[in-house]
């Protein structure tokens, strides 16, 4: 009855996994077992270190100073833990996990079978293990069993094996081991999956299944492979955020997620209306004006009858063929016919409506990942792990950002001693006196440059109805109005910049939020008036006037003017306003720093060019001049190189800090909601109410474009009794706007709430688990404490084993 | 497709883009980076699979990693001896964890083992004071870091043995949304 009792490894192994809840001498032994299972499976698998050092001191139970005992930290009422103790402790299953390749190995099982049960079917809660608290079933700590490694190998490789293609690569992505051993895994798991799929006698068409999947499989890898390597400006972009931060790189982002949202959209509308009228090119009507450089800006003469504009599109089917004496080579009978308006009608409908969903899913997505789920304290363990940017590459960026952390850090420590200091009554006064003013100095300003707007706009109509021909100095001066409101969107925001340096805000980020609402404001009444000026009064008054015959043409060329203008103006301000600030600073200030990339006002200005282009008179602007994705490209293409040198020569890395995926979600929010929603309106608007005008359009002929669709399915409908069920659903559905409005408002709806009771469900996941890890620890606290005093008791001379347990019977009977 | 490269065999490469978020390109590139560090060392085939690694001296010259305070114990995290010497699947996996589409789990476990410098599983006190040092590059005075660290640990212990564990280290990381665009090296 010596030290093989109650230590030694051949110790029969008893199930159990309570800890120690029953006090009598018996369950001693249980206790020291599974421990012993645990020194004995390391011991296998890791060295024998552990085991040696415990089976040491078992060896003399003598010798009393062997013990290295160990501090853990200095409060007084932690016990000494000897180093056996921290051993064990160390190698408990929870403290393994990232470490031990058995406990990874083991917590990957567990997640392959949880995924195989949830693919396959749903599981009964009556599956998963009893646990010994309410937590929640099936998502206990993940235990290093018993087995040996090569047996956990072996079945988590059956596991992977069962699983399909995609969720297998997903887990062996995630898996936290080497990569060695990852491609290892993957060999094992292909060559049994060999061996299954050979054993099994698979008929042939299985067979040729399988062949067929693989060689898509394959196909589909060269295609991502080939999209990678096209890698859009990677090198610009490493050397932005290495010298400026995830800040500042979001912006490029930004600008290239627009860009491929343009591509798409040009793509689809190049294969659909303008390849197919380009083919067939209509006869031209009246002599064309030459071309002139003016056209660039201007957008008028030359390329009024191109194109580019929507008066040019052909209102027949394609190829036009009159019925007589047909010249045209196309105009066989055996020729594809191709109808115009229909095609314009449905393609422009399937584009907005494609670009809506991935609007919506990127939304929602990044809420996700951005949203804050518990918002309160953390934030200085959360700046010290998760703050330093490893994208800097730059000696002084990196110098930059250090200070920058040492801020925020020095003013998270100050931050209760600021809240102590009183505010009296009257500073509080002043401030909010401070920021009506500033409010109002705004909005007025925004207001009143809306009304200057609005009364140009309006004078310039009726200049532009009285004045006679079209010549060079009409259409010179119809880009008055572009120059204008350029000016405006350049000058006030600069004002609400001072404004902001005289207000004082308790944290930056309600400073950036302020800001923000302030230009969006601004944009969204800028937007709305020049709405209100092309939908009412031009298209008001096609039948008063020969100039405005064509009124949707003109329109376009309105938007093509704004654009070009937009663009030119921020070309001038980034070459100027940039390099000129600094070099102000540099050589008049005398300052060392360079200012700041104003990253919000950036963006907010591509989401005002791009809601030219697309969204606001969003449709309209498509509607009504299809190739106009085709000019945002290119716009959107230099901004990218002229933003890139300007931002390199004349900034400096932020020195404030920026919560970057919280700014790209709100940004996307404004890009889908006030555009999405302005544009819906406005696109229903022109569809069902505004009477096309006679002359130009694919539409021509009919009252309304509504009016032509219907007409259309009707004709389908008279080849084909079948079909009408869609005249049916296109007079209730198509032909009443507001079930449409309602429709995709409670659409929209639902899918908002589902994410928001995602995310509540997952909060209460957290909470329990939070609960989880608590009681774990004051589990771990009683057994550490159990097991220490079991080790003293074990150091003093153990010769008389039978007055031991009557000791410890007695002590126990005591408490 | 593409041109030949007698660099890896075709079923290498598969492996490499099924275990890791590279694609066969970016592999490819990966590997000229490698051969650089140390072109006299690294071989240029390795369809044999040659066991080769660089010391941390070389990686830690990178231009990706030169100027980051945290550069040894990055590449002492991904290597197998824990010296720092990376072969080049070691090589490849430490910059796939850091990449884009590394999912939060992974690079939070590996996080993890960069700041802990002791490499005892826990985050305890001088573990942070160090981290904080290289964050601040000592601008802090050294009552503050003590004040920072004490405050750090108690909002982020959640098991309350008074340093953090690998549990603590992730339940405070999936409150910052940030984590995963900052934890992210560009190759």
């Amino acid at each position: 009855l010596q030290q093989s009792g109650l230590f030694g490894p051949n110790v029969p192994q008893k199930e159990d996994s309570e800890y120690g809840q029953q006090g009598s001498p018996a369950d001693e032994n249980v206790v020291h077992d599974s421990f012993s299972q645990l020194i004995a499976e390391q011991s296998q698998n890791e060295g024998l270190s552990d085991a040696i050092e415990l089976q040491h001191l078992q060896g003399n139970p003598d010798d009393k100073g062997r013990d290295n005992v160990a501090y853990l930290s200095p409060s007084e009422n932690r016990d000494r833990w000897s180093s056996a103790t921290l051993k064990i402790l160390s190698s408990m299953p929870s403290r393994t996990i990232g470490r031990s390749r058995g406990a990874i190995i083991s917590q990957y099982y567990n997640r392959t079978t949880e995924l195989r049960r949830r693919t396959q079917k749903r599981a009964s809660i009556k599956d998963f293990s009893r646990s010994a608290r309410p937590s929640i079933r099936g998502y206990g700590v993940e235990v290093d069993t018993t087995d040996s490694a090569e047996k956990k190998q072996e079945r988590l490789v059956k596991n992977l094996q069962d699983l399909s293609a995609v969720d297998r690569m997903r887990m062996l992505k995630e898996m936290p081991l080497n990569l060695s051993e990852k491609k290892d895994l993957r060999r094992l798991t292909l060559e049994m999956t060999k061996r299954t799929r050979s054993s099994s006698n698979l008929p042939c068409c299985s067979y040729l299944k399988f062949q067929i999947i693989l060689a898509l499989r394959h196909s589909w890898y060269s295609c991502l492979s080939f999209l990678h390597s096209l890698q859009l400006w990677q090198m610009p972009l490493k050397r932005v955020s290495g010298r400026f931060g995830s800040g500042v790189l979001s912006y490029f982002l930004f600008l290239k997620t627009l860009l491929f949202f343009n591509v798409f959209l040009f793509l689809v509308l190049g294969s659909f209306l303008v390849f197919p009228q380009a083919v067939y090119l209509p006869e031209l009507p009246e002599s064309r004006t030459p071309f002139t450089g003016l056209e660039l800006l201007t957008g008028g003469g030359y390329f009024s009858n191109t194109l580019l504009y929507y008066g040019y599109y052909s209102n027949h089917t394609l190829p036009n063929c009159p019925k007589n004496n047909s010249t045209r080579p196309e105009c066989d009978s055996r020729s594809l016919s191709y109808n115009m308006p229909l095609a314009y009608f449905f393609t422009i409908g399937l584009s907005f409506f494609i670009t809506c969903i991935i609007l919506v899913y990127s939304m929602s997505k990044s809420f996700g990942q951005s949203f804050r789920i518990d918002k309160s304290n953390g934030m200085l363990a959360m700046k010290v792990f998760c703050s330093w940017d490893f994208k800097v590459i730059k000696r002084s960026s990196v110098k930059l950002l250090s200070e920058n952390i040492c801020t925020q850090l020095k003013e998270l420590l100050g931050d209760t001693h600021h809240r102590l200091v009183s505010n009296t009554i009257l500073d509080k006064l002043i401030k909010l006196l401070i920021h009506g003013l500033s409010w109002t100095l705004c909005l007025g300003a925004t207001a009143g440059c809306v009304a200057g707007i609005y009364c140009f706009s309006d004078y310039m109509h009726k200049k532009v109805r009285l004045s006679g021909d079209p010549g060079l100095l009409k259409e010179a001066s119809l880009l008055a109005l572009p120059v204008l409101v350029s000016f405006i969107n350049l000058m006030l925001p600069i004002l609400f910049q001072l404004t902001a340096w005289m207000e004082k805000y308790n944290s930056p980020s309600l400073r950036t939020f302020v800001s923000l609402s302030r230009n969006l404001i601004l944009k969204v009444s800028v937007l709305g008036v020049l709405c209100f000026h092309w939908l009412k009064r031009v298209a008001g008054s096609a039948n008063d006037d020969k100039t405005f015959k064509c009124w949707e043409s003109f329109v376009g060329q309105d938007l093509y003017r704004f654009l070009v203008i937009d663009f030119i103006f921020s070309l001038l301000d980034t070459l100027f306003g940039e390099l000129l600030w600094r070099l102000f600073s540099d050589k008049v200030l005398k300052r060392n720093r360079r200012p700041g990339f104003d990253i919000a006002k950036n963006v907010l200005d591509l989401i005002y060019g791009q809601t030219l282009a697309w969204y606001r008179p969003c449709c309209l602007g498509l509607l009504f001049t299809p190739l106009l994705p085709a000019v945002q490209i290119l716009k959107l293409l230099l901004l990218f190189y002229i933003k890139m040198s300007s931002v390199m020569m004349n900034c400096q890395a932020p020195s404030r800090p920026y919560r970057v995926s919280q700014m790209t979600t709100i940004f996307i929010t404004l890009l889908c909601f006030p555009s999405f929603l302005g544009s819906s309106v406005c696109v229903t608007y022109t569809m069902w109410r505004l009477p096309s005008s006679g002359s130009c359009d694919p539409f021509r002929g009919n009252k309304t474009m509504i009016q032509a669709g219907k007409q259309r399915i009707a004709e389908l409908v008279d080849e084909n009794r079948s079909l009408s069920f869609l005249a049916d659903a296109h007079t209730y559905l198509v032909e009443n706007p507001l079930f449409l409005f309602v429709g995709a408002a409670i659409f929209l709806w639902i899918v908002i709430y589902f994410q928001s009771q995602v995310v509540d469900g997952q909060r209460k996941i957290i909470a329990l688990l939070q609960e989880q890890i608590e009681n774990e620890g004051e589990d771990k606290k009683f057994l550490i404490t159990r097991l220490q005093s079991v080790h003293e008791r074990k150091r003093t001379p153990a010769r008389n084993l039978p007055s031991q347990v009557s000791l410890w019977i007695a002590e126990r009977r005591a408490c | 497709m593409g041109n030949k490269q007698t660099i890896f065999t075709d079923e290498q490469l598969d492996a490499y883009q099924d275990c890791t978020f590279f694609t066969r390109k970016e592999i490819l590139r990966l590997h000229s980076r490698y051969h650089e560090l140390a072109p006299h060392l690294v071989p240029m085939d390795y369809t044999n699979e040659p066991d080769c690694k660089l010391p941390l001296a070389l990686i830690v010259d990178m231009p990706e990693l030169k100027e980051n305070p945290f550069r040894n114990r990055i590449v002492e995290s991904f290597s197998e001896d824990g010296m720092g010497n990376l072969s080049f699947n070691e090589f490849v996996d430490m910059f796939s964890v850091l990449s884009e589409m590394a999912p939060r789990e992974l690079k939070a476990i590996y996080a993890f083992k960069i700041y802990d410098y002791n490499v005892d599983n826990y985050l305890c006190k001088e573990d942070l004071e160090k981290t904080l040092n290289k964050l601040t590059k000592e601008e802090l005075t050294p009552e503050e870091v003590e004040l920072v660290c004490e405050k750090a640990i108690e909002e982020a212990d959640l098991d309350g043995d008074n340093k953090l564990s690998y549990t603590d280290f992730e339940n405070m990381i999936s409150r910052a949304p940030d984590f995963l665009s900052t934890f992210h090296i560009r190759i």
